[in-house]
């Protein structure tokens, strides 16, 4: 097998597998954002902190999800094992 | 499809190293431009001196109303003495989000690029430790003993990791609109590209975009009270 097409195919692979990381983000934004509801649902008056709080944590669960990202980016579009053939 | 950072021209060499006028740095300077040229309009069109109550909808109401909430919320999230750092994350927040609606006309976002975030960043980790060490002195250094000693080296990469991971949330965000609605303009045949990306770019470059600038700041602010002059002591 040409190696080069083995590197690729198993870098976009690897790439898909990397995005699992956006599971976890996913379900943590979802129940910060159900809890935000309920917060909001039992202080209706507090609903300006309530959401910037909602929104900096959600931002902060991201963040595993964008490291993720980053690295399915790297191995689709700047490739570092393509070079060590 | 290619969405690398293009080298334009070279800068200057040095030997075999050369440093090259890149994509990023030509729409900084578009960004760079829009701000100062508003900054200076801005400053023009308002009377600083005046005491009188402004007509309601005037540039001067708006220039106001803008720097009473900037301030208001700098004093709520760093506290009294603090304050004084508003101005610096209102331009901070400017550029961002500026640099993020930049994609709307074509540029490549200078935020899509881990250099601009990460200088952003490193500015953020220098004003907490210079904030910290300059203020609190001792006791900032015992805040990384703080359970016990035994939890130096986890206090040390928790610090280090922050701008780290405030600048991956921005850069990561951004550079994943720009990719994503690159390969949505890519796969639409011609006709359809002037419309229906809308959606997408409302939702990557308007929404994600303003929210990411007022995460950075926000959290730029809360990692600098927490070391600079925390609640408990």
């Amino acid at each position: 097998m040409d190696p080069k097409a083995f590197v690729l195919g198993m870098s976009a692979l690897g790439a898909g597998l990397a995005v699992c990381a956006c599971i976890g983000a996913g379900a943590g934004q979802g129940y910060a954002a159900g809890k935000g509801a309920e917060a909001v649902g039992r202080q209706p008056e507090a609903r300006g902190t309530i959401m910037s709080t909602m929104l900096i944590g959600a931002a902060i669960a991201e963040t595993t999800a964008i490291y993720g990202l980053l690295v399915a980016i790297i191995l689709l579009f700047a490739n570092p094992l393509i070079g060590k053939l | 499809m290619d969405f690398s950072n293009k080298n334009l021209w070279p800068f200057f060499r040095l030997g075999d190293f050369s440093i090259y006028i890149t994509k990023t740095l030509v729409s900084t300077w578009f960004v760079m431009a829009a701000l100062i040229i508003a900054a200076i309009a801005l400053r023009l069109m308002i009377d600083v001196n005046s005491n009188s109550t402004p007509k309601a909808g005037s540039i001067q109401n708006i220039v106001e109303f803008l720097v009473e909430m900037m301030s208001g919320f700098a004093e709520s999230n760093l506290g009294k003495d603090l304050s004084w750092l508003g101005g610096y994350f209102f331009g901070v927040f400017a550029f961002i989000l500026i640099s993020n609606y930049s994609a709307l006309f074509g540029f490549r976002p200078p935020t899509a690029d881990l250099s601009t975030t990460l200088a952003l960043a490193l500015n953020t980790f220098f004003l907490i430790h210079f904030l910290g060490i300059s203020r609190r002195g001792l006791a900032y250094f015992k805040d990384y003993l703080h359970p016990i000693f035994f939890f130096l080296p986890m206090n040390i990469i928790g610090e280090l990791s922050k701008p780290l991971s405030l600048s991956f949330r921005l850069f990561g965000n951004i550079l994943g609109g720009f990719i994503l609605l690159g390969m949505v303009y890519h796969a639409l045949p011609l006709i359809f590209r002037f419309a229906l990306p809308d959606a997408l770019h409302a939702y990557f470059d308007i929404f994600a975009g303003s929210l990411q600038a007022f995460i950075f700041s926000v959290l730029s602010m809360t990692f600098i009270k927490e070391k600079a002059s925390p609640e408990k002591e």
